[in-house]
């Protein structure tokens, strides 16, 4: 037996699929189906959680996605845990465990519940009133305090094993929801041939019709017509049905986000499938089918463990077979709450009573009562209810006051009416109207191509529902060119509707003094506490909101925000609407980080790019950084080397042999056309016209407001071909500046652009013997100094391959750059350097390249400069041209700021004591006497020791460099202050002839 | 994610593949050294910042490469209408109002709401 | 004004906290004021607080379109630090530190203010490079801010994961120790409490129309939904709206206005200790008082004044962050928004008289205002009382960018090369 409060033929259930689970360590036994709240309830257990605040015992109030209370943690193992479970929508496995939260040391006796003692301390707000003296106090106790007191569940602690997966469609309809009306819509889109995706939250389409058992569609059981049509659905190519899907959010451009729950209800998953699956629709048309959800009864201690939703307590008898007590009442403020009882009394439960705060329910309900022999009390209220750890009796008594009657119960079952879910509506961005009839906000101006149908759009009567639902479907298949080929029609039988009901506090709710009737179970924000932030001038249903925190658990709000914006509204003396509702904020309910996440880690966070030569240099022994995202060889360590060591070696070598470096890196933009030079002299602040075929210049981009953008060495290919680098980090953006400005402002010049970034391996041999190096490497480009001179480039072939051949130097030695296909950029590394090696040279990283480039006073555009320095500040003036009367960033320029005294410029920096590197980013003040704060008059750019120096060397940007090299200045450190002397630029080699090798 | 008509394609695709780019309509000056440096400001800096019809670049970046222009409403997101760059201003005319069926804000509505 | 304290909240818990009185009035606006506030955010209820606290001006109307406090002030992810490069900013920012730090009992309102530490990540050796200049900037402006090892990095937030297997891996961290969060809620209220107490109104619901001008071109007051009101200074706090709003004295500004999400998980039992940053993988988290994780995404790449955006945002935020501390992996969204944030070319503020005699900006806060609250209401009251900015505010002028002396905090941080 699953459980002894299982009614035998009742419910949808297979008696002989059996599971077993535990709770909080004991074993329960349950049915295959079976949610963890249908379980526990069939096993008689209300007690399931404790409260946010207050610690109350609670237990289950709905069956659904809005359940506030029923909150669990799921632990499959030690990686997987999962807090703030929704009892109510997770289904029962086999071997589950289950454990209650927000308790200590056990759920039926919480520590924690004192706070309902001290509940008057603790009214809404009450913490921005206090805990302000003393004034440390708050750091150190009152927040410590607080912030073990809150949360929930607890977070995972061990990073995830599941994985999670994406999936992007387009459709014509979307349609959201499968009760009558979604289902409905789909059968009439799916008709007409277009796309549909129908989603529904439950493991098995239906909605509303899980719980009424009244309805009949074309004759048939309303259940079984859904599943037969969703069967039927997804059998035809041009419709797929996803059920345990939800939508979550709705966003521009009917973009809605859906989220599978693929594997959760399974006891041992197989592996190879997602826990859950995104999908990102997009889709032509949105039929928004999302159903109401019931409210809640809004009076005193309406928080007992077994006080449910009216149709919630249909759920678990007629879907799981459970019935949620022996002796039920029922408190109603609207008609369908008496279904319930009616098939609970069939059932053979006894109802205790029907209490109807209304004066005249509905005749039908009543005779059916009369006939049931169940007494129905009209025109009363249930003012209190007593039960420790669950509900044992309701008072009753007859409104406006008098003597209460107390009634024994083991479950009381309440509605207020029912609340359209007008969430994704909202969403949309679509603007609500209050029915002031039927006191409910329902779809009022669409700003989306969607559409609302059903019971979320107030249309109460079922086959009012279904020819709504089934126009919908056909007129939103219309806006895609699809048509019907002949008119649905579809029967059907309730005895359901969705009107009538209160919204706001009950009889009995008050006084406020004492009284805890709540609106927002999880956050206990009870009636009272409504009005007391209206006494403290919230009246913007906003401030209510975030003062009392109601609507802000993790159900966010679903029971909860028409009872307060209705208790608002009264306390106010205004109607609803002018009270106005809480937006509507995605996700509908939450989800999992890594469902949105998905496939988005690791590796695949972020895609991690590797030169040509990659692997040939991880064999080498580097050691790479992350420059972007690329790998960059950083440096190569031989035996017994650490980094200082290593990069001292490569250093020295390349100064006293040679050594290769992968600059593959480099961004490269293939520059062509007639009109090529003339828009490089646009885009670069020097002039190209004068630069022939085979020679390469050094040229600096600037942004139109005149600062230092990028610099590269161009090389002129052809009268009508350029091949342009820039910086490693700049090369996506320099091609979108250039293609900008290309097709946008200079759209005359007869110019293309391609980026060769990834197709060019990049060589560089830099030192004495590079050319001995690579002599026997090439064929067809004379190497000679006379023949090929400093800042040219010829094509020829290296390693029989083609090559574009580079005389240029960002080390100060006689240099080359090799560019080579890039798929043949490691048979050529490889056999460059075998020949360096041979030689005694060696391959050196980026940290010996940037010292290199330093100690020859070479910037590195994004370290040296940073978006504030124009080229006159880093003494890079003379490639200006002068004469030039355009260029992007020539005005710019000129502005009064950036051609004032006293800018930041850079320069040298030597240390007094030549073994004391600075550190990168140390400020630099002229007197380090001063007190705080300093007047900081620039800061070290590069720093480094220099083992061909034999000293350490750095560049700074200092206000008025130039101006005052020879001058003694101070970088103060934590521990001490060093003395530094400013220099120009240049460290090594200052003649410059080692270039010209 | 917006769905954006690239006049170049002739197809809508997601806004993944694409770069706003500011505003349209700003024409670099030919004269550029002549400009006052309140001329360069207003070129270089200012920005109209519209809330509702505004005409603004964009690029598709991962896809044909083009920058092109659109109208789009900057209160509802919506795009009237992308066109080539190089372009005028379309009619706005003939284009639809910004204002219809679209909501400037939720909270904003919500003292409003009938 | 009653006081507010553990005396008085104990007084109302014995009689149903019926004795509470409204914290702020809700008046209908009088026909002229000294001083018109446009925007009652924290900014702007902070201006008015320090107009009537500091400079004896008390005749003041802050005039909110919608209610107060439902701006930016209300749907940021509340994390205050000072440790910023440039002595400006520093100096705005570290002035606004000192206040919060004091501002639960300045304002009888307790703020929450909560210096738990601000950590940001360095990824790379160009973040080591930018982060040590903030550092070495920083601690000669008597600024805290330190450098941590990856080891110290995870020992002062122990979720973090610091493997070097890591797609972007950690090589070490700043720390601001005095930097941290504050109830951003009560903030707005405090302010507004405080304001209202000293004789300020507080308008809500009053949207300004217009701003009217005098024949010599000076400010005369201002048109609303409720009626024209005048004054001789306007001041507009107006964030996203601010161009909308300066359009009407026909001030055209230096700002772009974009949608800017942030998102909550689901509240969990303490498992975060700090704020933790990342420039580089773009993402920031913290943990509130509630227990929910509190998470910034970057901006939607386009302008708008529709307070959404777009999921692949909110995604790729969670990507960042799920990268950093893979154990959240599980934890779920809860609620995602969006508001609308105001940037100007720099990325830095502007705090200003305007080229309109008696009409005020302060705008382009950007991603980073809430921080600067009390600092920037406080200098921004000075410079409307004295009609001249502080000297902390001076640089943050609209003239900046015809000049170029621009406070480029973000081109500093420039970018790898």
């Amino acid at each position: 037996m699953s459980g002894a409060n299982r009614i035998p033929g009742a419910g949808r259930l297979t008696p002989a699929k059996t599971a077993r689970f535990f709770f909080d360590g004991k074993s329960y036994a349950a049915l295959e189906g079976d949610t963890v709240a249908s379980a526990l309830l069939a096993n008689g257990v209300h007690l399931v959680g404790r409260s946010f605040k207050y610690h109350r015992p609670r237990g289950i109030v709905s069956a659904g996605a809005e359940e506030p209370n029923a909150l669990i943690g799921v632990e499959r193992d030690a990686a997987r845990k999962q807090p703030n479970v929704r009892a109510t929508v997770q289904d029962v496995f086999d071997g589950m465990k289950v454990i209650s939260q927000n308790r200590w040391p056990s759920l039926a006796f919480d520590v924690g519940a004192v706070n309902n003692l001290l509940a008057p301390f603790f009214a809404a707000g009450f913490y921005y009133k206090t805990f302000m003296w003393p004034k440390q106090a708050w750091k150190h106790v009152y927040e410590p305090q607080i912030r073990a007191a809150a949360g929930l569940g607890v977070s995972p602690t061990e990073d995830d094993t599941d994985h999670y997966s994406s999936r992007y469609a387009h459709c014509d309809v979307l349609v959201i929801g499968a009760g009558v009306a979604g289902l409905s819509a789909a059968l009439a889109a799916a008709k007409t041939g277009a796309r549909v995706i129908i989603c529904d939250e439950q493991p098995e389409v239906g909605g509303a019709l899980h719980y009424d058992k009244s309805v009949t569609i074309d004759g048939q059981d309303g259940y079984s017509w859904a599943q037969a049509t969703a069967a039927n659905l997804a059998k035809m190519d041009n419709v797929t049905v996803l059920p345990r899907t939800t939508a979550f959010g709705y966003y521009a451009q009917n973009f809605v986000g859906l989220n599978e729950r693929v594997t959760e209800h399974l006891a041992k998953p197989d592996k190879k499938l997602p826990r859950e699956r995104l999908w990102q629709v997009r889709a032509k048309r949105v039929i928004i089918a999302t159903g109401a959800i019931e409210r809640h009864m809004v009076f005193a201690n309406n928080d007992r463990p077994g006080i449910m939703l009216a149709s919630a307590a249909r759920t678990f008898l007629n879907h799981f077979g459970v019935a949620v007590g022996k002796k039920v009442g029922v408190y109603t403020a609207n008609d369908s709450a008496y279904e319930a009882a009616f098939d609970l009394k069939r059932a053979g439960i006894t109802i205790a009573a029907i209490v109807d705060s209304r004066e005249q329910p509905g005749e039908a309900v009543l005779a059916e009562a009369r006939s049931l022999g169940i007494e129905v009390m009209v025109g009363y209220g249930v003012v209190d209810t007593g039960g420790k750890l669950r509900v044992s009796s309701m008072s009753v008594a007859r409104n406006g006051g008098g003597s209460s009657r107390k009634i024994a119960i083991d479950a009381l079952l309440v509605s207020a009416g029912w609340t359209p879910s007008v969430h994704m509506f909202s969403q949309s961005r679509g603007k609500v109207a209050y029915d002031a009839e039927t006191q409910r906000f329902l779809p009022g101006t669409y700003a989306q191509d969607c559409l609302s149908i059903g019971a979320c759009n107030g249309t109460n009567d079922l086959q009012a529902t279904i020819e709504e639902s089934l126009a919908a479907g056909e007129l939103m298949s219309n806006a895609s060119g699809y048509t019907a080929p002949e008119k649905l029609a579809l029967q059907g039988v309730n005895a359901f509707s969705w009107t009538g009901g209160m919204a706001g506090a009950a009889e009995g709710a008050g006084p406020d003094t004492t009284v805890k009737a709540f609106i927002d179970f999880q956050n206990d924000v009870c009636a009272k506490d409504i009005r007391l932030a209206v006494r403290e001038g919230m009246h913007s249903i906003e401030h209510i909101k975030r003062f009392t925190t109601n609507g802000m658990a993790t159900d966010q709000g679903k029971l909860s925000n028409i009872h307060g914006l209705a208790i608002a509204a009264e306390t106010l003396g205004r109607e609803i609407p002018k009270v106005g509702l809480t937006t509507f904020r995605a996700p509908y309910t939450p989800v999992t980080f890594g469902t949105l996440i998905n496939h988005s880690r690791g590796e695949l966070f972020d895609p991690t790019r590797k030169t040509p030569m990659h692997a040939l240099e991880e064999a080498q022994g580097a050691v790479f950084e992350d420059v972007g995202q690329w790998k960059r060889a950083w440096y190569y360590p031989r035996a017994g080397e650490d980094m200082h060591q290593a990069v001292n070696r490569e250093c020295k070598t390349v100064r006293d042999i040679a050594g290769i470096f992968d600059a593959s890196t480099l961004g490269k933009i293939e520059v062509v056309g007639p009109d090529a030079a003339q828009f490089l002299n646009l885009i670069y602040t020097n002039s190209w016209d004068t630069l022939k075929p085979g020679r390469c210049r050094y040229g600096i981009m600037l942004r139109e407001d005149g600062f230092v953008y990028d610099d590269g060495v161009v090389g002129r290919m052809a009268e009508d071909r350029f091949h342009v680098t820039t910086t490693t980090g700049g090369a996506a953006r320099v091609m979108n500046h250039m293609e900008d400005y290309l097709q946008t402002e200079f759209p005359h010049l007869n110019v293309w652009l391609t980026s060769a970034t990834e197709q060019w391996a990049v060589i560089a041999v830099q030192g004495p013997k590079a050319r001995e190096i690579i002599e026997p490497l090439v064929e067809g480009i004379d190497l000679s100094n006379e023949a090929f001179p400093h800042m040219s480039v010829r094509e020829g072939k290296v390693c029989g391959v083609p090559t574009r051949l580079f005389r240029m130097s960002f080390t100060g030695e006689t240099g080359f750059e090799v560019n080579v296909p890039a798929d043949f950029g490691p048979a050529v590394w490889a056999a460059i350097s075998e020949r360096t090696e041979a030689l005694g040279g060696c391959a050196y990283g980026t940290e010996a390249m940037h010292i290199l480039r330093a100690e020859k006073g070479y910037i590195i555009v994004g370290q040296d400069t940073d978006g504030t320095v124009t080229p006159d500040d880093a003494s890079l003036g003379w490639a200006v041209g002068k004469k030039k009367t355009d260029f992007v960033g020539i005005r710019g320029l000129r502005r009064p700021d950036l051609v004032a005294d006293g800018r930041k410029q850079l320069v040298g920096l030597l240390t007094k004591d030549p073994a004391v590197v600075l550190e990168e980013g140390a400020q630099i003040v002229a007197n380090p006497n001063q007190p705080l704060p300093m007047t900081m008059i620039g800061h070290v750019t590069s720093a480094y020791w220099s083992e061909n120096c034999g000293r350490s060397i750095a560049l700074a940007l200092v206000a008025g460099g130039k101006g005052k090299i020879g001058q003694t200045l101070y970088v103060p450190m934590p521990d001490k202050t060093i003395a530094v002397e400013v220099s120009d630029m240049v460290f090594f080699d200052k003649e410059g002839g080692r270039i010209n090798g | 994610m917006l769905l954006i008509y690239c006049p170049y394609c002739e197809e809508e695709r997601s806004e993944l593949e694409f770069r706003q780019a500011g505003d349209a309509h700003i024409a670099r000056p030919t004269n550029m050294t002549e400009m006052t440096d309140e001329d360069f400001e207003a070129f270089f800096f200012l920005r109209d910042n519209v809330k509702g019809l505004t005409f603004e670049r964009w690029r598709h970046l991962n896809g044909c490469g083009r920058f092109f222009n659109a109208a789009r409403d900057t209160v509802s997101d919506k795009f009237l209408t992308t066109y080539k760059a190089g372009l005028p201003r379309p009619d706005l005319s003939t284009l639809r109002p910004a204002t219809e069926a679209t909501v400037e804000t939720y909270e904003a509505t919500e003292s409003n709401a009938k | 004004m009653r006081k507010y304290s553990v005396f008085a909240v104990a007084r109302e818990a014995m009689r149903g906290h019926r004795g509470w009185e409204a914290q702020w009035t809700s008046p209908e606006p009088r026909k002229e004021y000294d001083v018109i506030i446009i925007g009652a955010g924290g900014h702007g209820l902070g201006t008015a607080y320090y107009l009537a606290k500091e400079h004896g001006i008390t005749n003041i109307a802050v005039l909110e379109k919608g209610w107060l406090g439902g701006g930016n002030t209300g749907r940021n992810t509340t994390i205050i630090r000072s440790n910023y490069l440039y002595d400006e900013s520093a100096g705005i920012y570290d002035h606004a530190l000192k206040l919060w730090d004091g501002l639960s009992q300045d304002l009888n309102y307790n703020v929450m203010y909560s210096a738990r530490g601000v950590m940001m990540l360095s990824h790379n050796i160009h973040d080591q490079q930018v982060f040590k200049r903030h550092i070495h900037a920083n601690r000669l402006n008597g600024i805290d801010n330190e450098w941590l090892t990856p080891e110290q990095a995870q020992e002062f937030c122990p979720p973090l994961d610091i493997s070097r297997t890591a797609r972007y891996p950690i090589n070490g961290a700043a720390l601001q120790r005095r930097g941290g969060t504050a109830r951003h809620d009560a903030v707005a209220w405090g302010y507004a409490r405080a304001a209202a107490d000293r004789g300020v109104h507080i308008i809500q619901n009053c949207e300004v129309t217009g701003i009217r001008r005098n024949p010599d071109g000076s400010v005369a007051g201002v048109d609303t939904n409720r009626g024209q009101i005048n004054a001789k200074k306007v001041g507009v706090v107006a964030a996203g709206h601010t161009s909308v709003l300066m359009e009407m004295a026909g001030v055209r500004m230096p700002l772009v206005s974009y949608p800017l999400q942030a998102l909550v998980s689901e509240p969990v039992k303490p498992i975060f200790p700090c704020v933790v940053m990342s420039n580089t993988v773009h993402a920031y988290i913290s943990q509130s008082d509630k227990g929910e994780l509190v998470i910034g995404a970057g901006t939607d790449q386009y302008s708008s004044y529709s307070q959404t955006g777009g999921l692949q945002i909110i995604t790729h935020t969670l990507d960042a962050i799920c990268e950093l501390f893979p154990i959240f992996r599980r934890m779920k969204m809860m609620r995602s928004w969006g508001g609308i944030v105001d940037v100007t070319p720099d990325r830095s503020p502007i705090l200003a008289k305007t080229p309109v005699s008696g009409l005020y900006v302060n705008c382009g806060w950007g991603t980073g205002g809430f921080k600067a609250t009390p600092g920037s209401a406080n200098v921004f009251a000075h410079t409307i009382a004295n009609d001249a900015p502080h000297k902390i505010n001076a640089p943050f002028t609209l003239e900046r960018f015809r000049s170029g002396r621009l406070i480029d905090e973000a081109a500093a941080a420039a970018v790898a090369h």
